[in-house]
């Protein structure tokens, strides 16, 4: 696997960590976000914060679309799954995050019909083989999923399906960037940008970061390497007194995006001027709703869901978590009352959820004190 | 569900250009690549697919590389091809 080798090589990760050691400046300390719950993912499986010098630290942001999902739109969605003769269907991430009368999980077992399924197009599917029900697709995710719903819709429109609808929740990340950087509590030096969204939405929507608030972000890959890179970017570019949007991630992301999905996603659906997020509070314009041209398969519109704003448990910190002032593992209730298998706030629940992520992986190599392992080459 | 998986094209369905078989570590389904219509992928090339969907086209080495990380983080990527094994898109 020459291929892997390239991007895992250890012998790389350590010349990377020393020359990111190198560039920090003496009694200087630096706070970098990633976005991404991908990179959530890689940074704890292998152990990259082991391999950064102790003046740099990573802060784990709201990244997870599962996980900043408030209660009050999963009751929404509960309210409208419990409808006559409706067939709720959700991706796998969304089956356990808890409502304030409990998941996804726990109503199907009381006999609501809700299915998971992989794609919003399976639920097209759903639909067509059971024109007597009313099949709403729950949809959630960033920019990487927004289009996938957004086509559905208009395949569903020139199919003329009557019975199936979206409960659109798609959200952006923008909006949510500019909010934690408004944030009093929130000290952040640059940003590891998310690789997958920007395959979207590009680089240049992120240039209100260095230009407004002068910070730098890159737009960064998967790979442990990826990672350790686009840490040295930033640390290069806060030496120089730069402050820019770079591109890590040139193998994947265009500069310019997907305009084919941007365009799908314009044509059926269109800001929100208000949207909750757990832990975040509302952000405006930081949501996405079906616009009126397609109201015939807006599931808000057809079932009016009570709307109503539901307090997060009081033992849950998933909001501090979210904004990065605190770490996973200081919440109170982390890994005693909240595990991945009864989680109390959603950033235990999906696998990419910070909480989850460091559940996972992070736990044994937080309580150890021996030396920063080898980077994983697993 | 926000796992970028990468697959390989390995068909396109004669009568709907915008549905690819492709091959997603040895399990083969249904896809959209309506999303790539600025360029559209070919039997043999690889894709970045997100729920159902090809994001973007993307070369072999960042394709292995890829399923290297994802079948090494276990359970999501287990549970992700699961679903892809479920599901069916036309």
């Amino acid at each position: 696997m020459r291929f892997v080798d390239e991007y895992r090589d250890a012998g790389t990760a350590r010349a990377l960590s020393a020359r990111i050691a190198g560039l920090c400046e003496p009694g200087r300390a630096y706070a970098f976000m990633e976005v991404c719950g991908g990179h959530t993912h890689t940074i704890y499986k292998h152990g990259l914060e082991d391999h950064l010098p102790p003046a740099v630290s990573l802060v784990h942001g709201p990244g997870c679309p599962v996980c900043v999902i408030p209660m009050g739109r999963v009751d929404d969605a509960m309210h409208i799954a419990r409808q006559d003769g409706v067939i709720m269907t959700s991706f796998g991430d969304m089956m356990r995050v808890p409502g304030s009368h409990g998941s996804f999980f726990d109503a199907n077992a009381e006999g609501t019909d809700i299915r998971m399924v992989y794609s919003p197009l399976d639920s097209l599917k759903i639909a067509r083989a059971n024109p007597d029900r009313r099949v709403v697709f729950m949809a959630i995710g960033f920019e990487t999923t927004t289009p996938s719903t957004a086509l559905t819709v208009r395949r569903a429109a020139a199919e003329g399906l009557r019975n199936f609808s979206v409960f659109c929740n798609h959200i952006t990340i923008v909006p949510a960037l500019r909010a934690i950087l408004d944030s009093p509590d929130v000290r952040i030096d640059g940003f590891v940008g998310p690789g997958h969204v920007s395959t979207v939405i590009g680089c240049r929507p992120y240039d209100f970061i260095p230009r407004d608030y002068g910070r730098p972000l890159v737009v960064s890959g998967f790979e442990p390497l990826d990672i350790l890179q686009s840490i040295h970017q930033l640390l290069r570019q806060l030496r120089d007194g730069r402050c820019e949007v770079e591109n890590q991630y040139t193998r994947v992301v265009a500069a310019a995006g997907n305009p084919v999905a941007l365009a799908v996603i314009d044509e059926v659906l269109e800001p929100r001027p208000d949207f909750e997020w757990r832990g975040l509070g509302r952000i405006p314009w930081s949501a996405m709703r079906v616009r009126e041209r397609y109201a015939a398969f807006d599931a808000e519109r057809i079932f009016a869901p009570p709307g109503a704003r539901v307090e997060d448990p009081k033992a849950c910190q998933c909001g501090e978590v979210l904004t990065g002032v605190i770490k996973p593992w200081e919440c109170k209730v982390f890994g005693t009352g909240c595990t991945p298998e009864t989680p109390i706030g959603a950033c235990m629940v999906s696998p990419e959820g910070a909480c989850a992520a460091y559940y996972n992986f992070g736990r044994a190599r937080h309580r150890a004190t021996g030396p920063a392992k080898e980077l994983s080459r697993s | 569900m926000c796992l970028g998986i990468p697959g390989e094209v390995v068909e396109i369905r004669p009568d709907r250009p915008d549905i690819a078989t492709v091959d997603v570590s040895g399990v083969r389904r249904a896809i959209n690549i309506g999303l790539l219509d600025e360029r559209p992928p070919h039997p043999g090339d690889w894709v970045l697919i997100h729920v159902g969907f090809a994001l973007s086209l993307i070369d072999e080495a960042e394709a292995r590389a890829a399923l290297d990380f994802l079948t090494g983080i276990g359970r999501a990527y287990d549970d992700e091809l699961a679903a892809l094994r479920a599901s069916s898109i036309d």
